[in-house]
């Protein structure tokens, strides 16, 4: 049998959550041997080059690519694991929902003490930057997603329990301790 | 016919970013630019918090050096609550924070070196890219990427001994530490099953330092010749001239080593530091006031870092130190790629740092936090694996966060990455009609020489991805290059 095959991506993430993979540390070598990787900063494959078993998610959607990318990674994996407060929940990014993204932006660029000089109002604006959505939005609410690992970022024991009793196919027993909310 | 070629996702600091190059109709490089696509608004978001959620709230901006966020916001915040800048805190506090933070640097840049350069170094920048990552370098060498997995888990060990946690930790609060280290934590990290202690750490450090020296001497002439490019130069020294990564005064150099910006408190930071707003990147452009925008940029990290300072204050990376500035005869090294060489300095004064901390009595004392008058503004500056870091907080009556201010190290290096990426665009790609792998990798080498925040990321697991798309004058896509 081949082995299962398992994409990552970072949405409006930090890259935390990919930290915390990383954190599983020398187990990366079983990893490696466990499964095979596909779209993924592991191996650089930039676009599915095949129909995937687990797609892992990162962060939620802030801007018109990153519900673009999510939508391929529904399209192209069998499951989905929201990872992460900010893919569960939006997390801190989500902090600005009840503030106009106008405010946002001018608070940025035409705020605080070292941008005195933009008397002529400089927006970022090119054609080149992706639409800003009016809020950050939780995956599940753009796409059905399967499974929730929680926590800021979610320990790397409870990922490797988790990604290990899926593509192992065992039950899968996580201690209470390693689930955090934070 | 002029043409534009896209490269896309190039992933940093607050998400990805693509570079778009512009050639004019004799196909020669007319324009280059590294764009940043997300915005988050954490200026305005965090505005109306209370204070001491800063320090665990503005460090989610980036989950590969939180640590650094996470101490910048307390270091504003110990003079928010009167407690100083730097040598205000008692013993046990500024120390189990150093701790912290070279336990950082030194993960950070092992990271970088093993998981992110080596491929190009041990496996061949021309090597094809499919092997070309960490994996491949796990293949090959599983010594030497064991290695690299274990000295970034004993940095990450230290901050989760004294941060709390590997990622996004609470050690740090206002005016201080909320735990000291226990003697069995320090016994762990002094005396530990091999690998896991800190004279096993040392001796890593050393010898993947040894192995770049190596690497260097049998191919100086590509090295020297990559993106070299003359700045000026900024980060913090200690008041001696001293590398200090945790605390000091601003001090930047130009490209011939003239001092700039003479050992400023950078608590008035604004006096000296202005930032662009151009309308083609969400990430603005930071210069030196009295230079002006054309004048006035910077670079920071480790390369700026190793020509402001005068000495390394840790033996084995003082006598590295000097070899490494008898390549320059003193001078600034302006060598995009000599990063790496300063970087790994960094990563073995940041091992013998982390002896001398585990080895004083005061990380085990029970003194952890200062007080004083509260104030209405604090600035915190450190710096980052990546470069000088800033965090400045106004607060009202209520303890709420009325200012945020954030420059962080990516940002500083924002133009001297858009240089580096227009030196090799224009070497590589002027008067050529095709775009080859060997000119993408050119292009990803100058950036991830800077080490940028989120494509550190990226790199960690191997390569930055890159997309790179070619229009002619009209807009229409002539050619179509995927990684």
């Amino acid at each position: 049998m081949s082995k299962p095959i398992i994409a990552t991506t970072s949405l409006a993430g930090c890259f935390g959550c990919h930290m915390s993979i990383l954190d599983i540390d020398d187990r990366i070598l079983q990893l490696i041997e466990l499964v095979e990787f596909n779209k993924s900063p592991i191996d650089d494959i930039k676009t599915f080059t095949k129909q995937c078993d687990i797609g892992i998610i990162e962060g939620g959607c802030c801007n018109s690519e990153n519900v673009h990318v999510l939508k391929e990674f529904r399209k192209n994996c069998k499951i989905l694991i929201s990872l992460g407060e900010c893919a569960i929940m939006g997390g801190l990014p989500a902090m600005r929902n009840g503030i106009p993204v106008k405010e946002c932006l001018e608070e940025a660029y035409w705020g605080g003490p070292t941008v005195g000089l933009n008397t002529e109002k400089i927006m970022p604006n090119d054609p080149e930057l992706p639409m800003i959505l009016d809020k950050v939005y939780p995956c599940h609410e753009i796409v059905k997603i399967d499974y929730y690992l929680p926590g800021c970022a979610p320990r790397a024991d409870l990922i490797w329990a988790a990604v290990v009793a899926l593509v192992t196919g065992d039950e899968l027993n996580i201690p209470y301790e390693l689930v955090k909310f934070d | 016919m002029a043409q534009k070629v896209t490269i896309e996702p190039v992933t940093r600091v607050e998400g990805h970013g693509k570079v778009t190059i512009h050639l004019d109709d004799n196909m020669n490089v007319a324009q280059s630019r590294l764009h940043i696509v997300e915005f988050r608004g954490f200026e305005r978001f965090v505005q109306g918090r209370p204070y001491w959620e800063a320090p665990v709230l503005v460090q989610r901006l980036c989950g590969i050096c939180p640590v650094s966020h996470h101490l910048a916001a307390a270091k504003a915040l110990d003079v928010i609550v009167g407690a100083g800048t730097g040598h205000g805190l008692t013993a046990t506090g500024e120390k189990m924070r150093r701790l912290m933070h070279y336990g950082q640097i030194f993960q950070s840049h092992a990271l970088h070196f093993f998981h992110l350069s080596s491929p190009d170094f041990l496996l061949g920048y021309d090597a094809d890219p499919a092997i070309r990552n960490v994996i491949g370098v796990a293949l090959n060498f599983p010594d030497l990427a064991v290695q690299g997995v274990m000295m970034r888990k004993f940095g990450q060990e230290i901050i989760e001994h004294t941060a709390g946690k590997k990622v996004h930790g609470t050690g740090a609060i206002p005016g201080g530490i909320n735990k000291n280290l226990s003697i069995e934590e320090r016994d762990l990290f002094l005396h530990g099953a091999d690998p896991l202690n800190i004279d096993k750490m040392i001796e890593w450090a050393d010898s993947a330092l040894q192995f770049f020296k190596g690497y260097y001497m049998q191919n100086r002439a590509t090295i020297d010749d990559f993106a070299h490019f003359p700045s000026n130069h900024l980060s913090l020294v200690r008041k001696d001239g001293a590398l200090d990564l945790y605390h000091g005064v601003l001090r930047a150099v130009d490209a011939e080593g003239n001092k700039i910006l003479n050992d400023v408190d950078y608590q008035d930071y604004y006096n000296y530091i202005e930032e662009e707003v151009k309308s083609w990147s969400y990430m603005k452009f930071p210069y030196l006031k009295h230079l002006g925008k054309e004048k006035g940029w910077y670079r920071v990290g480790p390369l700026a870092r190793l020509n402001t300072c005068d000495f390394i204050p840790s033996p084995m990376a003082q006598k590295e130190f000097e070899i490494y500035k008898a390549v320059t005869n003193g001078k600034p090294n302006n060598y995009c790629l000599h990063t790496h060489w300063a970087r790994l300095i960094e990563l073995l004064h940041s091992a013998e740092i982390m002896k001398d901390l585990l080895n004083d009595p005061d990380l085990l004392k029970t003194d952890l936090v200062s007080k004083g008058i509260k104030v209405h503004e604090g600035v915190g500056l450190l710096e980052a694996p990546r470069g000088t870091l800033f965090h400045h907080y106004k607060i009202n009556d209520n303890d709420e966060i009325t200012m945020a201010n954030l420059i962080v190290s990516t940002t500083n290096n924002n133009e001297p990455m858009n240089q580096s990426v227009n030196f090799v665009a224009k070497r590589a790609m002027s008067g050529k009609a095709e775009i080859t792998e060997p000119m993408k990798n050119q292009v990803e080498m100058a950036i991830r020489a800077y080490d940028p925040c989120l494509s550190c990321a990226t790199h960690a697991l191997g390569k930055m991805p890159l997309d790179i798309k070619m229009y002619d004058a009209k807009g229409n896509e002539i050619d179509h290059y995927k990684s």
